[in-house]
């Protein structure tokens, strides 16, 4: 009886939360319009519901095809991708931008293409493991999305970062993004293979047993890769994304803390040569460390930015402004870069909490399912692709808290940006079909 | 490998933990000293958003309010009395802030004193916008308005005070400025007209009432050695003095000469409450060399000389020099040298021997009063100081009385009231226009109001004019709105 039962109790909590999750997001829209116009427009509410719909869809396929999937991992994502949208649209309102210049109607547009792929992928998708038998594919597959916007005439420098292609005037794509899935899955199909060789062949020295040069071929190579992001497409985000998440893979699948040191060891030293030899790694430190002074403050490049919405957080306090009442927009980037100072200044601290409790459950859920899979490539998977998700939001509330030097990426779910849309909703459709996996039976017998 | 991953899960929350704290240290921790950062512009354009309170007279006149804009900002600063009260309100816009009573009462004005805190928070619970306090001025629109009216297109300044409490009823500078130009949320337009402004010759941006260049007060800080003479105990009004026509200051060639170039009346001799009624130099020269310098600068602080001031607007301390040699103190017995005034100072002088040596401090702010109606703040009448006794008070009166009734003040005369007074006409250097002054209070007996007048550019009259002149018919007209109200 329990058996029949559990996924459809899973399904039923799944969709009370996603209702509420799209009650949720409503409201934020509507009170973004009394807050910023004083009255309700429907035009964007309508395309809301449109997602809204989309997600219900995305459910009744987990209903079919993946009855065992968690059921909180949707309503979380779909609520922080709500609350991005309306945050985008309220700075779209200030701004006095709509239609298409409005970057909330594109956002909108892209988050329904990003649930139709991880519709697409729950559908087309039967197991994970089709993955593990094209580990090199995509490893391949994600050197040349990292090496596209290198290409002249392709690649589009965007606030000195080439990591951007451009195709036509309109469709821009950061296939950094899509790239860190592929890395990912190349990565555990890799490490699954290599493991015991990374594990247990080496020198001891001082305790800690030391990996065989050739082994640490692959650290040299993502190594070398991660550096290479950071000198020709200045992108240092995605240089430390990167680096960490083989780090915590190559950990997790091995159980030797060497390579972590031994990583961290690179990183940093690469990082310190950076900040020494390259001006633009240099001034971020100085403005990381010294955001105030006048110096940094006015050169170009320098702190003002930073220091805009370290001021926007503070004038939200611990309540906000309230959704539509605050000033983000003298923020630069106010909807991409810093969208986490524009959610801070208007839903205050305890705002701020709240999202951020939503991404660590989410990234939570990820180790669950990694912990409960059973097939050690689902496992490193799992762990990889959540703890993307925590390090990319640690990399940029920390950079505009000042935790760390600020580095351009996109917030998960809530920076405006299609390809980081498409690529978290393909991970959250990776990380479902992955708890799918975790088959009933075990859970049954846990709880009985 | 489910240890390790269990470790993953502890790195995990240690990076959230070190998000829940950096958010806690900004928005939490620093986020009062952040606001207080001069780059924050949200401050200031929030200080738009808000309903910013009314400055307004006793009377109900509203000389700063706060009224809806449809720009990107809700409300716009106007002033519906012009340039009259500019001196006083000052101005407030984005780009340079506030000066004026809109800088120093901005705490209450933009509603964000400690006093308002309370109100603050219940206003959380009943969702009523957040609204600047209003606050009220003790000036009066009648006096004002005379003041102005009597100074005219004359460069100058003019203050009235009332002797008893202390509360300013008119202050008045000219040139002044449209403050509503100098509102509005245009920045180009707003720099481009402050820079015309500052580049003025006539400097309308400077209230000379209180913070202009201070001028040399002339025959009218006579007043105050008298009062350093009587109060010594060793003169009298009626104590006697050489009275040749010319004075050669010991040690030099300067000669000093009594502003008729002759004799102060026939006699070999003149009293003091005489050489103050006509204004001699000569026999001021003789008694401030006798008084020393150090008595004269000791009576002056007692009027307020070279003291800081708030009324809430900071006035410039009046100067009386800290070093000075017999031929020098001679010459500041009438106000020369290097002796410096504000008209504020010279009426806060005639308004503690209006109140019987009592200098009461002076103010322009009445009230100041919530959103909610409830007084946050009211004025309290405070003494600065006992600049003479009562007798010493009673005597520089009568003499002063006599300068107007019959003497070189006598262009402040009121028929059936007893104006006490003194003139000034003050040498700014060779070539320079004369500063004319006046300085007195009325009615004797039982006075209601002390003024000053000052007029720097001597009424473009060059050598051909006098303190009684010019600026004694412009008391007269302030002393009058009083009076008849």
């Amino acid at each position: 009886m329990r058996k029949l039962r559990l996924p459809k109790a899973h399904r039923n909590r799944e969709l009370a939360l996603l209702i509420f999750a799209c009650l949720v997001n409503g409201a934020a829209l509507v009170t973004v319009q009394l807050g910023a116009i004083g009255r309700v427009d429907a035009t964007v509410l309508y395309l809301c519901a449109g997602l809204a719909a989309l997600v219900i869809g995305l459910h009744v396929c987990l209903r079919f095809v993946a009855r065992d999937a968690d059921p909180i991992l949707l309503p979380v994502a779909t609520v922080l991708n709500g609350l991005g949208v309306a945050m985008i649209y309220r700075i779209d309102l200030s701004r006095g931008a709509s239609g298409w210049a409005a970057a909330s109607t594109r956002q909108i547009t892209w988050s329904a293409l990003a649930i139709i792929a991880a519709i697409a992928l729950i559908l087309i998708m039967r197991n994970h493991r089709v993955l593990f038998r094209y580990t090199y594919i995509f490893g391949l597959l994600a050197f040349v999305l990292l090496l596209l916007p290198l290409i002249p005439g392709l690649g589009k420098s965007v606030g000195g970062a080439r990591v951007w292609i451009s195709i036509g005037d309109s469709l821009n794509f950061q296939p950094g993004e899509i790239a860190k899935i592929a890395l990912a899955i190349f990565f555990a199909g890799y490490l699954v293979r290599t493991r015991d060789t990374l594990a247990l062949v080496g020198k001891k020295f001082l305790g800690i047993r030391l990996p065989r040069l050739r082994d640490l071929g692959p650290i040299f190579v993502v190594w070398a890769l991660s550096m290479g992001i950071i000198v020709f497409q200045h992108d240092l985000g995605t240089a430390l994304l990167y680096f960490g998440m083989f780090t915590i893979m190559i950990y997790v699948s091995t159980g030797r803390l060497s390579w972590v040191l031994i990583g961290l060891a690179l990183f940093f030293g690469g990082a310190f040569f950076a900040a020494q030899n390259l001006s633009y790694v240099h001034s971020r430190f100085e403005s990381w460390l010294n955001p105030f002074s006048q110096e940094n403050y006015e050169k170009v490049g320098g702190s003002w930015q930073l220091v805009q919405g370290i001021f926007g957080l503070a004038h939200g306090g611990l309540t906000g402004t309230g959704l539509g009442q605050g000033q983000p927009t003298v923020t630069a980037l106010s909807e991409s870069d810093f969208i986490i100072t524009s959610l801070g200044e208007e839903l205050g601290l305890a705002g701020l909490f709240a999202i951020l409790a939503l991404f660590l459950v989410i990234v939570a859920r990820g180790l669950r399912i990694g912990f409960s899979t059973r097939d050690d490539f689902g496992k490193l998977l799992a762990v990889g692709l959540a703890f993307t998700i925590a390090l990319q939001v640690f990399i940029m509330v920390g950079g505009v808290t000042r935790v760390i030097p600020l580095t351009g990426l996109a917030t998960p779910f809530l920076a405006a940006g299609g390809s980081a849309l498409v690529a978290n909703w393909i991970i959250v459709a990776l990380l479902l079909k992955l708890s799918d996996g975790v088959k009933p039976e075990v859970e049954v017998k846990t709880d009985a | 490998m489910h240890k390790e991953l269990r470790r993953v899960g502890v790195v995990v929350v240690g990076m959230f933990a070190a998000l829940f704290i950096s958010t806690t240290l900004i928005q939490a921790v620093q986020a009062d000293n952040l606001a207080k950062d001069s780059r924050n512009t949200r401050i200031l354009n929030d200080s738009y958003q808000i309903e910013r309170g009314p400055i307004v007279l006793a009377d109900g006149t509203v000389i700063a309010e706060s009224v809806p804009s449809d720009d990107q900002f809700r409300f716009q600063r106007s002033y519906p009395q012009g340039s009259l009260y500019s001196g006083v309100t000052g101005y407030f816009n984005p780009v340079q802030g506030a000066t004026g009573i809109e800088y120093a009462m901005n705490d209450y004005l933009s509603g964000t004193s400690n006093s308002q805190f309370l109100a603050d928070l219940g206003r959380i619970f009943d969702g009523q916008p957040q609204r600047g306090s209003r606050v009220e001025l003790s000036l009066d629109s009648t006096v004002q308005q005379a003041a102005s009216d009597a100074l005219g297109d004359l460069r100058g300044a003019v203050v009235a005070i009332e002797p008893k409490t202390g509360r300013i009823l008119a202050m008045v500078t000219s040139p002044g400025f449209d403050p509503n130009g100098m509102a509005a949320h245009d920045n180009s337009a707003v720099t481009s007209l402050y820079n015309e402004l500052i580049a003025d010759p006539q400097d309308p941006l400077i209230n000379r009432a209180i913070s202009g260049n201070l001028n040399p007060p002339g025959s009218s800080f006579k007043v105050v050695v008298a009062a350093a003479a009587l109060a010594s105990g060793n003169y009298t009004p009626e104590s006697e003095f050489d009275n040749p026509e010319s004075l050669t200051l010991p040690g030099t060639n300067t000669r000093v000469y009594n502003f008729t170039r002759g004799k102060c009346g026939p006699g070999d001799t003149v009293t003091l409450a005489e050489a103050i009624r006509q204004s001699c130099n000569v026999p001021l020269a003789e008694l401030g060399m006798a008084l020393g310098a150090d008595a004269l600068r000791e009576q002056a602080e007692k009027f307020g000389f070279n003291k800081k001031l708030s009324i809430p607007l900071a006035v410039e301390p009046s100067v009386y020099p800290k070093d000075g040699n017999v031929p020098n103190t001679a010459m500041s017995a009438f106000g020369q040298w290097d002796v410096r005034t504000s008209p504020l100072q010279m009426a806060m002088v005639s308004a503690a021997i209006a109140n019987g040596g009592e200098l009461k401090k002076p103010s322009l702010v009445d009230r100041v009063i919530g959103p909610n109606l409830e007084v946050v703040k009211t004025f309290d009448s405070e003494t600065l100081n006992n600049a003479v006794t009562p007798e010493v008070a009673t005597q520089l009166t009568q003499i002063m009385v006599a300068g107007v009734a019959t003497g070189q003040a006598n262009n402040a005369r009121i028929d059936g009231v007893d104006v006490a007074g003194k003139t000034g006409t003050a040498e700014n250097g060779n070539n320079e226009p004369y500063s004319l002054w006046f300085t007195g209070f009325a009615p004797a007996e039982n006075p209601r109001v002390a003024v000053a007048v000052v007029v720097e550019n001597d009424a473009n009259l060059g050598y051909h004019t006098s303190g009684n002149r010019i600026s004694s018919p412009i008391a007269k007209k302030v002393i009058e709105a009083v009076l008849n109200k």
